[in-house]
């Protein structure tokens, strides 16, 4: 098995089903992070949206985006070696674009750039790429994130 | 530079990040950013970073916290551009 360098960071994650989406952590540095995520075909939100027609939630995409290129990236920003029981955290702006339907089942692939990590407030660019490597969504999020320690 | 055309630099800046029920003339200099002005944590970061750039300054995690009213503003920006 390869050993999968990053998984401390997804290990420390302050999601769990059903709401985490994020299966690795392909690459991350100081300035950008990367990472996939495969939606599950029987996620309970394909329900309801679309009736008969499921098709990723907008919102759903958007979150894998934060939680792979905004929060990740945070983490490894605060170091492995800080201790993150009190880590305070909360979107605080989103502004993406949809360009591709995702359906159930499709694995994606989120990348993000740092903006800025100042104040507690981290900021990226973030793209999400499908198995065909076409750009499905993009836009800026932006957090506070931060450890009450601090 | 004069403490009019500071201040009216703030102004500016703060103005981008006021939300829908704060409008330009209830910025006083005595105004405090998160309780009078209703600005979130979020957006006083951006603040922050567009009052370094517009000033040329460089603050600090202290001076981030320090920073609760225009005042605290004003003062902050006026010690940064003495110590340039």
């Amino acid at each position: 098995m390869i050993r999968k360098p990053f998984q401390w960071i997804v290990n420390r994650l302050p999601y769990s089903e059903p709401f985490l989406f994020v299966d690795e952590i392909l690459k991350v540095d100081e300035k950008s992070a990367e990472g996939t995520y495969t939606f599950k075909p029987d996620a309970t939100f394909y329900d309801g949206h679309f009736k008969n027609n499921p098709v990723t939630p907008g919102v759903i995409l958007t979150e894998c985006c934060a939680q792979i290129g905004l929060v990740s990236l945070g983490l490894y920003l605060l170091g492995e070696e800080n201790n993150i029981e009190d880590l305070k955290i909360g979107m605080s702006s989103s502004q993406m674009e949809f360009l591709l339907p995702v359906f159930p089942g499709e694995r994606v692939r989120v990348t993000s750039e740092l903006i800025y990590f100042r104040f507690h407030k981290l900021k990226c660019n973030v793209k999400m790429f499908n198995e065909e490597d076409k750009l499905v969504c993009k836009g800026i999020l932006a957090g506070m994130m931060g450890v009450h320690n601090e | 530079m004069l403490e009019e055309i500071k201040y009216q630099k703030l102004k500016d800046i703060i103005k981008i990040y006021l939300p829908e029920d704060v409008t330009v003339a209830d910025v006083e200099q005595n105004s405090h950013f998160m309780n009078d002005l209703n600005i979130n944590s979020a957006n006083l970061v951006d603040i922050v970073l567009d009052v370094e750039d517009a000033f040329d300054i460089r603050l600090e995690n202290d001076d981030m916290d320090q920073m609760q009213t225009v005042n605290d503003a004003m003062a902050i920006i006026d010690t940064k551009l003495k110590s340039k």
